[in-house]
């Protein structure tokens, strides 16, 4: 696995969101990843500290089932959303794979659109040759502000 | 401005004008009137611990700063300088020592309000300075009552009792706190704050809205139940998600309580709270503390939703509240809260946090469910075709204000609001 292969791999992650390719998306997981954004930047714990997600594979899951049903009135319109990735950095490289990420991120629903900014460090495992994620940690510039409904993935 | 005629003829029996929720005068009206009359929830004893702490909140749109003083009594401060207006206290939360000082010409004050020192105080000496309003410090609102460490304000002196105000209400906070072995509630975890383009009274309605979970939350919570079938555990998520689905009758057996004043609650009979798992020990600790008859009682207890009116909400099964902070007449910041029991197992604190996140979170589908059907409502409102906002389901023509329990798919918690909204709306203050 090169450098390249890295950042290759955290571009096209990226993509498959932009694109509502869920659920491939979903196969870049490991069955125990998790999809995380706390709602404190120095915060360590998901289970006795509040976040602003906090996923397993089966919320995550069920998240994208939800976005698809026909009954999701808040996709009525539908969202879409930007991804604008900062060259990953690799932080880390023996014994698991770390990158931190710097991005923009805009969300829209019809006249509506909200931008978010922050950083994501992905913990990446190498499994039968393939890149897969352990934990993609997002860390917003300002995860203590109100926000409205954010309803797709950063 | 509007008077008191015109907001009286905005709520009848069963229906309410669009202008309760759109109207810019009718917000504003309420912020001089109904949360200067009632007692507001500000905060909780276990965020300022020792002397000089504080947080800062709104009563309405008020700025207020709720501190513990040099005696270790809990002071509710209008958050506004005497002198030019400057917010003192800046931070949602910190320690100020023994003063609050002023970041502009530096006035200190104490911290039950009153003026410590002014710097340069022979520029004052030939003045009538001390008949001025400034004198008066930061100003204490009207009344301050701690109540099992849970901190109610009313901006208004001379306002309705607490006593009289909440009466038989409290015996929701009760079960909550009743429910930590050491009788004792500590605010864990963070807030959640959540913003919606809405009124703040569509939310709280919502909250004893039980004709809209199996419809609004079909999407979220009958997903969650198809998926969840397929997985050879119980995912806690599924257990969190999939009461929302219960039938009607589920929800008309779950029955609601009314109270005086604008205070009510779902689930006298169970709720959707009432079939969660277990957690290991902590049964045991309750007989501990209480002996098994009473640890049985407050646990069979089930309440849903809790309405402290006007705007807050709690649930005491799970140990969370929510705060809806009027903005503007089309915009509510809601607060989630979450609670340790003092002595019981972390795992309860895991599975509220859990619960605000799935429910109550601007990242939340059940969440996102919710508020398009608020906006959605906030917009078409401005449609001059009706007027009129129903909530007559299971209405009784002999309703008073009174203690009642009725069929839980009744609307009669959102009339009992409206009928003390209109009444504290009208009042002379
Ligand atoms: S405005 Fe506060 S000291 Fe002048
Ligand atoms: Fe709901």
């Amino acid at each position: 696995m090169t450098d390249a292969d890295i950042i290759t791999f955290i571009r096209h992650e990226a993509r498959l969101l932009d694109e509502q390719r869920f659920d491939e998306w979903l196969d870049l997981f490991t069955d125990d990843g998790r999809y995380w954004m706390p709602l404190d930047p120095a915060q360590t714990d998901w289970k006795l500290q509040q976040s602003l997600y906090s996923e397993d594979v089966f919320l995550l899951r069920l998240r994208s089932a939800r976005l698809k049903s026909a009954k999701t009135y808040s996709q009525k319109p539908k969202s879409r959303c930007h991804h604008l990735l900062q060259t990953p950095e690799i932080d880390r490289r023996d014994g698991g794979i770390s990158t931190w990420t710097a991005f923009h991120y805009l969300e829209t629903r019809l006249d509506e659109q909200t931008l978010y900014a922050g950083w994501s460090r992905h913990s990446l495992v190498e499994m039968d040759g393939k890149l897969r994620i352990l934990l993609k940690r997002i860390d917003l510039v300002n995860p203590d502000s109100a926000f409205g409904g954010i309803q797709l993935f950063m | 401005m509007i008077d008191a005629a015109q907001i009286s003829a905005l709520v009848r029996d069963g229906e309410v004008h669009r202008d309760v929720y759109t109207s810019a005068a009718v917000f504003d009206h309420e912020m001089t009137h109904l949360f200067a009359a009632t007692w507001v929830f500000v905060g909780h004893a276990s965020q300022i611990p020792a002397v000089g702490d504080f947080t800062t909140t709104t009563i309405g749109v008020a700025p207020v700063v709720m501190v513990r003083h040099t005696d270790q009594t809990i002071h509710v401060l209008h958050n506004r300088c005497p002198h030019k207006g400057t917010r003192v206290a800046n931070d949602p939360c910190g320690n100020t020592g023994r003063f609050f000082r002023c970041p502009y010409h530096a006035w200190s004050f104490r911290t039950d309000g009153s003026v410590a020192a002014i710097p340069l105080p022979t520029g004052y000496a030939q003045t009538p300075f001390k008949q001025s309003e400034a004198a008066g410090g930061m100003r204490p609102v009207g009344a301050v009552h701690v109540y099992r460490d849970f901190v109610f304000a009313q901006l208004n002196t001379d306002g309705i009792s607490f006593a009289d105000y909440f009466g038989p209400s409290l015996s929701s906070i009760d079960n909550m706190v009743d429910r930590s072995p050491d009788g004792k509630l500590e605010v864990a975890g963070g807030v959640l704050r959540y913003m919606h383009r809405c009124n703040w009274k569509m939310l709280v309605e919502n909250l004893t809205d039980t004709c809209h979970p199996m419809v609004a939350h079909e999407s979220s919570a009958g997903t969650a139940i198809a998926m969840g079938q397929a997985l050879p555990g119980k995912h806690p998520a599924v257990e969190i998600y999939a009461p929302f689905m219960s039938p009607y009758a589920f929800y008309e057996g779950m029955g609601i309580r009314v109270w005086p004043n604008g205070h009510g609650h779902t689930g006298v009979h169970g709720s959707i709270h009432s079939d969660y798992s277990a957690v290991p020990g902590y049964f045991d600790q309750m007989v501990g503390a209480y002996g098994e008859d009473r640890a049985k009682a407050i646990l069979d207890e089930s309440r849903h939703n809790t309405v402290y009116f006007p705007n807050m909400t709690m649930k005491g099964p799970i140990q969370s509240l929510r705060i809806f902070k009027p903005i503007a007449a089309d915009r509510t910041l809601v607060e989630s809260w979450t609670f340790r029991l003092v002595g019981a197992p972390n795992q309860l604190l895991e599975r509220t946090i859990m619960y605000s996140r799935l429910i109550n979170a601007p990242t939340s589908p059940v969440g996102h469910d919710d508020q398009e059907m608020y906006e959605r409502a906030q917009d078409s409102l401005q449609s001059d075709s009706n007027p009129w906002v129903n909530m007559q389901r299971l209405l009784d023509p002999d309703e008073t204000d009174g203690t009642a329990e009725v069929n839980g798919t009744s609307e009669r918690q959102m009339r009992n609001q409206f009928r003390a909204w209109q009444r504290f709306m009208t009042e002379a203050s």
